[in-house]
């Protein structure tokens, strides 16, 4: 059950941003960065935390999930105060993606030269 | 009214309308999918390691990031996006194949300014500005 949940809630975000891009003036990377943006303010709102536990990875593969671990880091309990703390907690979940992600490209780019 | 503003408006009639439903359709499978296998690798890790629902599912996007950054280095990644439009490129997984692809393709500029200064050429909207919210909302956030 929890799949068709997580099909249903990503499959319908992926349209909705699909139906935006093709309708709107926005490049895909504007519409990218809001939608970061978008997961960031619904994260802060509390919005988000119910939506991942109800559809799980459909909520948290979206673009507006990596927004929502970015929240997630700077509202974890103790709440960061100041600017280092706030800054370091910023990357607490986000930053584990974020460096696999830059990593991995390094070592693809490393190993393999461009196609097409 | 701009030259500008006028060619586009002129120009309007003549472009084909993008297929709207069989774009979204297409964006809602295999956008659906790509987040039910995450789905389910969330819940093996969560299942044989024990670890918390929020652990595994960054666990999952991170090993979905992986496997993009994998289709992109072989160039296979495209034609999903080519295939499903946002529902490839707007998730976790377009963002490492932005980024991966935009470091293979600077290789040939060099290590510093072509792979290391390119490498946010196409997915850095997302980061930064989503880096930029979150911090200064953690600032000021009650």
């Amino acid at each position: 059950m929890e799949y068709v949940r997580a099909f249903l809630a990503g499959g319908l975000l992926c349209a909705i941003v699909q139906l935006i891009i093709d309708r709107g003036k926005w490049t895909p990377a504007g519409v990218a960065g809001s939608l970061v943006v978008f997961g960031v303010l619904l994260g802060f709102g509390g919005v988000y935390d119910p939506f991942v536990a109800w559809a799980g990875a459909g909520a948290t593969m979206p673009l507006c999930g990596f927004g929502y671990w970015l929240a997630k880091g700077a509202m974890a309990e103790p709440r960061p105060e100041g600017f280092v703390e706030t800054g370091a907690a910023v990357f607490r979940f986000a930053g584990a993606l974020f460096a696999f992600i830059v990593a991995g490209s390094f070592a693809a780019a490393l190993t393999c030269k461009p196609k097409g | 009214m701009g030259l500008k503003s006028d060619y586009v408006r002129e120009v309007k009639a003549f472009q084909p309308s993008p297929p709207y439903a069989a774009n979204a359709v297409k964006a809602f499978f295999v956008g659906g999918m790509f987040c039910a296998l995450a789905q389910w690798l969330a819940d093996w890790y969560g299942g044989t390691f024990a670890a918390s629902p929020l652990e595994a599912h960054l666990w999952a996007s991170m090993v979905m990031a992986g496997l993009a950054i994998v289709l992109t280095a072989v160039g296979k990644y495209d034609d999903f996006s080519q295939f499903a439009g946002a529902g490839a490129t707007m998730l976790i997984t377009g963002l490492a194949n932005a980024i991966a692809s935009a470091a293979i393709e600077h290789r040939s500029e060099g290590w510093t300014a072509g792979v290391a200064g390119q490498m946010l050429k196409a997915g850095g909207a997302a980061v930064i500005y989503g880096l930029i919210a979150a911090y200064v909302l953690g600032l000021v956030w009650p």
